[in-house]
């Protein structure tokens, strides 16, 4: 129960060109901004968007001119689809139906889901009157019945609450480790994509930017996208062993040597700030000019122009001591030891 | 704070209302209520009403059995020239029943391009019989079924569909089970449209049809016949339609058409 597919899809404004690989078992989550092409590709692999050029294999059976209906693929939609005049159990048991399953034992087997999913005293209801949550379950009991060969996630979690969302990946993320299939997951939220895949595919302007599990991605972002998603600074430049240069001629003190083509990342906390310049200072330090200020956790997100662009995490006592402010020019440090460098080569995974 | 309506609009808008309900008034202030239990038992009132409701519930079921295919093949299909078609149907709606009695005459007749062949081949002629009042009912009605159901394709969510599609069902199980639900109430408002318009048929039924009471004299017809005979049928007549459309109305509107 293999997928391999490289799906592409034009649009008059718009180029999708994704390569997806996942094993059985696999969980794969393609994570991007909106608008970068994940819901296409998603509706690609279903069958409901034609591929203008590609393929899509399942277990070495090319799919790609077999209608949705004979593909044997789940998809649970964004916001569910469950047909509103039908019961969540009748909800379940409609592609058990579909593929000549008998009514009393289509049910039967709705039911045993239900049960699985916890839902069996909401078997009787009607989707509008289910909770967010609970119409979440009903949509996946209701693609894995089938039992398809490979399952699709459509933004699973984007339409709950958030106390709602910490149960239900966590309920979700158990029911993907018992599907042998392969799965696809489609979503713009990191911690979503890290807590629920064993692989991350990011996808930016519908092509894949970069792939790999969640440590290679959040240790070394290759886009600004990315960098912004696990909370880095990323500068892109030119190594010279210890010294990078990045934005022209700013020089950067990276802990790794490096030759050629690298990626620089640290994280905003260490970023140190001062009002004067700091007196035996670090390797790295530059004045800049604070452009804004916003509350982030129990720290406040500090982001600086400057030589290079930076954002810098310090605590409310520090920024009153500092007196910062929109505006306010500070001289920023990071550690050598902080900046890690690596080979920015073209590869994607 | 409500707004005070404007006076341009007030004064129409009153003469608008009394203009609609001032007739229907009339109906009733003039109907000869005491006379009215025997009028309306009188042999003839009954049998005209027997084949107005049972030709417009047939004629209904002949635009159900027609008309949402065809709406489907409007609003879901990629039929080239769907816009045309979209226009061609709606032609009837616009067309002087009679002159739609005069079409189906040269169509159905027994001369007529189809009407030969059917006698020739089954022995049956349309025109002056009871099946020809259908056939001219559900030819003036299937345009407001067609357009209504339309409209509810057109407003149903068509990602249900590709949702069945995905949990296995073809095309026909996806309609079946799956827009024909959801289209209901569009598909009963249209099915009610459709079947009051059969119900006060007249142009194209006296012109197809003709007008044998007992066989094709629906009520429109008994009551324009009344009108020159006797003025106190006409009106019972015309009472009785004006009764049962409205308590149609009623009746589905609850249950079907929802609130608003």
């Amino acid at each position: 129960m293999s997928l391999d597919a490289r799906l592409v899809v034009r649009r008059p404004d718009f180029t999708l060109d994704v390569s997806l690989a996942a094993a059985p078992g696999e969980v794969v989550a393609l994570l991007g901004p909106n608008g970068a092409g994940k819901t296409t590709a998603l509706r690609a692999l279903a069958g409901l968007v034609a591929l203008d050029d590609g393929h899509v294999e399942l277990d070495g059976r090319r799919l790609d001119r077999v209608p949705p209906e004979h593909r044997r693929i789940g998809v649970v939609f964004q916001d569910y689809l469950l047909f509103p005049h039908l019961s969540a159990v009748d909800n379940v048991a409609f592609g058990l139906r579909c593929r000549g399953v008998p009514r009393a034992r289509a049910r039967e087997q709705a039911r045993e889901w239900l049960r699985r999913m916890a839902l069996e005293d909401q078997s009787g209801k009607r989707p509008r009157q289910l909770s967010g949550g609970q119409a979440q379950r009903v949509a996946l009991a209701r693609a894995l019945a089938t039992e398809p060969r490979l399952l699709l996630l459509d933004e699973p979690l984007a339409a709950l609450d958030a106390r709602t969302r910490l149960e239900t990946r966590a309920h979700l993320g158990a029911h993907l480790r018992d599907h042998h299939g392969a799965t696809v997951l489609v979503t713009h939220d990191p911690l979503d994509a890290m807590m629920l895949a064993d692989r991350l595919v990011v996808v930016e302007d519908g092509r894949v930017v970069q792939t790999g599990d969640a440590a290679a991605i959040t240790g070394r972002p290759r886009t600004d996208y990315v960098a912004r998603l696990v909370g880095l600074n990323l500068y892109r430049g030119t190594a010279d062993g210890h010294t990078v240069r990045v934005a022209g001629d700013f020089a950067l003190t990276t802990a790794s040597a490096q030759h050629g083509a690298v990626f620089v990342a640290f994280p905003p906390s260490a970023v140190a700030l001062y009002a004067e310049r700091p007196a035996g200072s670090p390797r790295n330090t530059w004045p800049a000019e604070i452009a804004a200020v916003a509350r982030q956790g129990d720290r406040l997100r500090i982001e600086l122009t400057g030589p290079i662009p930076a954002a810098a995490d310090v605590t409310p006592a520090a920024a009153v001591d500092l007196g910062l402010a929109t505006g306010r020019r500070v001289w920023a440090t990071v550690k050598a030891t902080e900046a890690t460098s690596y080979p920015a080569g073209t590869d994607v995974g | 704070m409500r707004s005070r309506t404007p006076l341009a609009l007030a004064v129409p808008a009153v003469l608008g209302l009394a203009f609609l309900v001032l007739p229907l008034a009339g109906l009733l202030i003039r109907t000869p209520w005491s006379t009215l239990p025997q009028r309306l038992t009188e042999p003839g009132m009954l049998a005209a009403l027997r084949l107005s409701l049972l030709t417009a519930t047939l004629a209904t079921l002949v635009c159900l059995a027609l008309g949402v295919p065809l709406a489907w093949l409007l609003a879901r299909s990629g039929l080239p020239g769907r816009r045309l078609f979209r226009a061609l149907v709606t032609v009837p709606l616009v067309l002087p029943p009679v002159v739609g009695g005069v079409a189906l005459l040269l169509v159905f007749g027994r001369r007529g391009l189809v009407g030969e062949w059917l006698d020739a081949t089954f022995g049956v002629s349309l025109p002056f019989s009871t099946a020809g009042v259908v056939v001219a009912e559900a030819f003036v009605a299937m345009p407001f079924l067609v357009i209504a159901v339309e409209g509810a394709l057109r407003g149903a969510d068509a990602r249900y569909e590709e949702a069945a599609a995905t949990l296995g069902a073809g095309r026909w199980t996806v309609f079946r089970r799956v827009t024909l639900p959801l289209i209901g109430p569009g598909v009963a408002a249209g099915a009610v449209l459709c079947w009051a318009r059969a119900l006060g048929e007249f142009g194209a039924t006296i012109t197809f049809a003709g007008n044998f009471p007992g066989r094709t004299q629906t009520m429109p017809l008994a009551v324009y016949l009344a009108l020159e005979q006797d003025l106190d049928a006409a009106i019972v007549l015309s009472m009785v339609l004006l009764v049962v459309s409205v308590a149609i109305l009623a009746v589905l509107r609850d249950r079907w058409l929802g609130a608003g």
